[in-house]
């Protein structure tokens, strides 16, 4: 023999091949068997139809409960909105000033000052309250149910089997497709906002609550009992205190949660909210008139979220544990009376309560006059970048080379030497993969080269199943291959199947940037403290920012389609992608990385080949917040044009189709956890074999 | 050898802790006196459950230190939860005082907790919200006493451990030196009448611990507990014990002295802890006597507890011998030839 074969276990590649093989059939029979590339329509189930006749049937039914519900809400919700429309803004100011100072120091005291400052300035103040009067009242009622469930789920296993999915669908299914039925059964107005919110916002509680209470030490528990405690002080004066810390980064991503569901929200309209400036303007192509709306909700999101955060630093709080009760109470004397003073004012000077609108500075027709130029000017640049985004990577994925090559786009067209030539390139790589590296490479080469060749859109049905059950079977098992296979048939037989291919194009495209971009950040993240510091605050706001208005910059530049989407994505899709990496390359044993440091590695050694492998279980949780993160957004780009199932629920919240909005919902739910499980599976494989579970 | 002081205070009776599918199945009510519980052991084993703590017995007497000593997964940490019912036993009678623990309801069970028992944990279990002040208030919080009185009983145990001017640090900002007086502290808050420790000084640092040894010893002689303390450490047990129990595997080897222990272990696994144990340290004058022995020609006393290794120096001056007293009643004389037979057959045990 001339070459010696590597000895490997290679039982699991058969049905690889297995796969490709059958692929390579029907790529071949497509265009004979029309079934292969599209489910004929007498086979699709009309699912979307039962929920519909059964929603009408629920509503007609019950919708005399939730329009009682509605009532009931719009008390505490007018109230609010109301005293913060009478307050003088000053007063208002005052008081948000001292919850920020008590919450975190001077600083952030300063920050929301001036942030709150610039509403009133731009004359956004009205706006605005009517916003925060919908978060205020969402953010207890997210927060009481979270407490309540994460009780329930902790002390009964039953309780739990049935929350957590119902957590999982909640945080997957997206935010647009949910706001139709609660729309139908709560009627329009600002209280679907609250409802939306609150449910939107309840599940961050549930989990942080339930592993803070999981996390309380067995000693701790016990010197509890032992110290006689009765159930119920056992849980008011041990568990919950003890799980304090976790139950605070609860209440603050559930108020980050709450705040951008109202946003969303403002998709239906009803009330007078920042969240419908934002997309009023941006629908009209008032592009200044949104980016000065859409930094009123990003201060807003920074407020709400560096105080929230303030309040889960422990060593803060014992710091004011220390003072004297007098000085306790200070900041909240100060607030009070300043309040007062500002109120009492108002009535002599009715600027403070309104500002007068002469003063008001609205600098929207300047950003719109410049944005005008800079679009003239460099618009040769921009669409350069666009086209060649498009041509070179973006179609490609979507459409294969063998649709994309074309005198146009590329400068030639296709010949049929080219195509033989690109098959021996990517079989002298899998060969060349298999022989020095491992046969799972070799099939990712086959796997990828077919995909790029041929087009995720235009891949048959079947080969797409086969491969991803044949993936999640391999990672996770029968469980997650169970999971894969129904649920992608539930695509295909709801009819949904070619919108489903063109989200996961899209979020494929723009996660495989992020793993690539978002990857070698973190990795130089892990590495130099500067550039630590420099990314944590960009990465910090960009995950605190309601997904709206990340959509507004590339929107100014690059109009609707789906190259904005794209950007987008990626911008709020790479922040978990820079962390977790960071955290993984940092967090690997000091011991090994003394040890291989004194067999003598070099940087690029101890990176590549002691810390990568370490850190890679992390790194890969990373990326499935990744998958999730593009996946919420990919829905928020139906907005600006992206197609695709995110598209299919914006349409469906338009024209009030709850049974297609649930069956699109669902898909996407399904895409996310379908790649969630396998993500995941694949991790908690990996960290047992490298023993750091 | 029993202690001079025959009061039982808790008696534990063919305790059993299984875990499993179903370890009711082995056991009829609450009886865990079985006929032949080596066969019941290796039925459990066949059927894939597991005896965390096997048939044990043993009284603890008032005032004693009761050591139960053994390596990890032993099952001594199970057999104090047992004793507290933290860990609900499968079979057999916990008697606190003669009441069975295991059968009285769960507010009870509440009452004897707050009044009855005082208990300190390996990583000392503070409420890390609360400062050390409030942490050593918490268990009389509990039972709903009024602030001032709490507060002024927490400043007498803060006194007692030696915890002075750190009553508003919270937990994290002490070393874990300090984070176990405040554990010992709030143990004995409510002034308990059996005090668990379940391996209080297994945390620290070797000179701490030496450390806190005296400081519990201190302790115990002014406030006469009777006392389960559980350890991995031979040493420490034998420093501190006035009985031991070993375990293994969830079963008792051995209940004793620990002079009795080195000097007569029950089989090869107990002897293998004594091996290296210097004996001079262990035995004591009262166990070696020569009873038969007339005391014509000696007149230097000492105390039935003393150590070998304590007398052995006296023989300078007193050849001929020591008379051994207990309570202020002559019992005995020991020579240098009792030690010397006694150190010989002592030696021959390893």
């Amino acid at each position: 023999m001339l070459i010696q074969l590597p000895r490997r276990n290679t039982s699991d590649m058969w049905p690889w091949l297995g796969v490709i093989l059958v692929s390579a059939v029907c790529l071949l029979l497509r265009d004979k068997v029309a079934w292969l590339n599209q489910l004929p329509s007498d086979l699709v189930i009309p699912v979307a139809d039962w929920i519909n006749i059964y929603m009408d049937w629920f509503i007609d039914t019950f919708k005399w409960i939730f329009r009682s519900i509605n009532w009931l809400l719009s008390w505490p919700m007018n109230g609010a909105q109301a005293l913060l429309q009478w307050l003088p803004w000053p007063a208002t100011i005052a008081a948000f000033c001292v919850v920020a100072y008590i919450s975190s120091g001077w600083r952030l005291s300063i920050f929301t000052g001036l942030a709150l400052l610039y509403m009133v300035i731009t004359g956004y103040w009205s706006p605005s309250m009517n916003t925060l009067g919908i978060v205020f009242v969402s953010i207890p009622l997210a927060v009481g149910a979270g407490f309540v469930l994460a009780v329930v789920s902790y002390k009964s296993e039953r309780a739990n089997r049935i929350v957590q999915p119902i957590l999982d669908l909640m945080q997957t299914v997206p935010t647009f497709a949910y706001l139709i039925p609660i729309l139908l059964l709560f009627g329009f107005g600002p209280v679907v906002g609250v409802v939306a919110s609150s449910i939107y916002a309840c599940p961050p509680m549930v989990r942080n609550m339930i592993l803070g209470l999981q996390k309380v030490p067995a000693d701790v528990l016990e010197s509890g009992v032992m110290s006689g405690s009765t159930k119920r002080q056992l849980f008011w004066w041990v568990q919950v205190p003890s799980a304090m810390p976790n139950i605070m980064v609860g209440v603050n991503q559930t108020t980050m949660c709450a705040l951008s569901m109202v946003i969303i929200a403002a998709i239906i309209g009803g009330s007078a909210d920042i969240g419908w400036e934002v997309l009023s303007t941006m629908r009209k192509a008032q592009f200044g008139q949104s980016l000065l709306a859409g930094i009123v909700i990003a201060l807003i999101a920074m407020i709400l979220d560096r105080i929230s955060r303030g309040f889960t630093d422990r060593t803060r709080a014992i710091e004011r544990r220390h003072l004297s009760r007098i000085e306790r109470s200070k900041p909240l004397i100060t607030a009070l009376g300043l309040m007062l003073a500002f109120i009492l004012l108002s009535i002599f000077v009715p600027a403070l309560r309104i500002y007068p609108e002469t003063l008001i500075f609205y600098p929207a027709d300047v950003i719109n006059e410049g944005l005008r130029y800079v679009t003239a000017n460099y618009a040769f640049f921009m669409n350069t970048l666009k086209n060649t985004v498009l041509f070179y990577y973006l179609l490609p994925i979507k459409i294969g080379f063998a649709n994309v090559i074309s005198p146009f786009s590329w400068g030639f067209s296709l010949t049929s030497a080219m195509v033989w030539g690109y098959a021996v390139v990517i079989f002298v790589c899998a060969c060349w993969l298999y022989l020095k590296r491992s046969w799972q490479s070799s099939i990712a080469v086959v796997v990828t080269g077919g995909l790029l060749y041929f087009g995720l859109t235009a891949i048959p049905w079947l080969p797409f199943i086969l491969i991803v059950t044949l993936l999640a079977w391999q990672t996770g098992g029968l469980r997650v291959a169970t999971l894969a296979f129904t649920g992608l048939l539930f695509m295909l037989f709801t009819g949904i199947w070619s919108q489903a291919m063109l989200s996961v194009y899209l979020c494929l495209a723009a996660v495989m940037v992020c793993l690539l971009v978002g990857g070698s950040l973190g990795i130089w993240a892990s590495r130099s403290q500067w550039a630590s510091n420099f990314l944590r605050p960009i990465n910090d706001t960009l995950q605190s920012m309601p997904l709206f208005v990340i959509l507004i910059p590339f929107l100014m530049f690059f109009q609707i389609g789906e190259f904005t989407s794209f950007l987008a994505i990626i911008a709020y899709a790479i922040v978990p992608m820079i962390r977790y990496t960071e955290h993984g390359l940092r967090h690997v044993p000091e011991e090994t990385v003394e040890a291989a440091r004194s067999m003598g590695c070099s940087p690029r050694q101890m990176l590549w080949e002691v810390k990568m492998p370490l850190a890679l279980p992390e790194i890969m949780l990373g990326l499935n917040q990744t998958v999730l993160f593009a996946l919420a957004m990919l829905v928020i780009t139906a907005l600006v044009g992206s197609k695709g199932l995110g598209q299919s629920v914006y349409i469906a919240l338009s024209s009030a189709d709850t049974g297609l909005g649930l069956v699109a919902g669902l898909g996407m739910a399904l895409i996310a956890i379908i790649a969630d499980r396998i993500i995941q599976s694949w991790c908690a494989k990996r960290k047992d074999a490298l023993g750091l579970a | 050898m029993e202690p001079a002081n025959n009061n039982i205070k808790i008696s534990c009776r063919n305790v059993w802790k299984v875990y499993g599918e179903n370890p009711g199945q082995f056991f009829t009510g609450q009886n865990g006196d079985v006929r032949d519980s080596e066969d019941l052991r290796q039925k459990l084993k066949d059927s894939g459950h597991i005896g965390a703590a096997c048939n044990v017995s043993f009284d603890v007497h008032q005032g004693e230190i009761f050591i139960i000593m053994g390596l990890s997964g032993s099952g001594k940490s199970t057999m104090v939860r047992c004793l507290s019912r933290l860990i609900e036993p499968t079979a057999g009678e916990v008697l606190l005082d003669g009441v069975d623990l295991l059968k009285i309801s769960d507010a009870d069970l509440i009452e004897f907790r707050r009044h009855k028992m005082g208990m300190v944990f390996q990583n000392f279990g503070l409420l890390p919200h609360l400062t050390v002040l409030e942490n050593i208030c918490f268990p009389l919080k509990v039972q709903g006493i009024d602030l001032l009185k709490r507060e002024a009983r927490a400043r007498e145990v803060i006194n007692l451990v030696g915890l002075e001017g750190r009553e508003d640090s919270f937990p994290r900002q002490l070393s874990g030196g300090q984070q176990q007086r405040v554990g010992i502290a709030r143990s004995l808050a409510v002034e308990p009448e059996v005090w668990f420790l379940d391996e209080p000084f297994s945390a620290l640092d070797p000179l701490i611990r030496r450390q806190m040894q005296d400081e519990f010893l201190r302790l115990q002689k002014m406030l006469h507990k009777t006392i389960v303390f559980i350890t991995h450490d031979f040493l420490e047990a034998l420093r501190l014990a006035d009985r031991i129990a070993i375990m293994k595997d969830g079963v008792v080897v051995q209940i004793g002295t620990p002079a009795q222990l080195v000097l007569s272990p029950t089989d090869a696994y107990v002897a293998e802890f004594t091996k290296d144990v210097p004996r001079v340290r262990i035995i004591t004058a009262g166990e070696i006597i020569d009873s038969n022995k007339n005391s014509d020609g000696i007149s230097f006393r000492v105390e039935a507890a003393a150590t070998l290794e304590k007398i052995m120096p006296l023989f300078n001056d007193h050849p001929e011998g020591l008379i051994v007293e207990r309570d202020g009643v002559d019992i005995g004389v020991v020579t240098p030839q009792v030690v010397v037979n006694a150190l010989a057959t002592a030696g021959d045990a390893s």
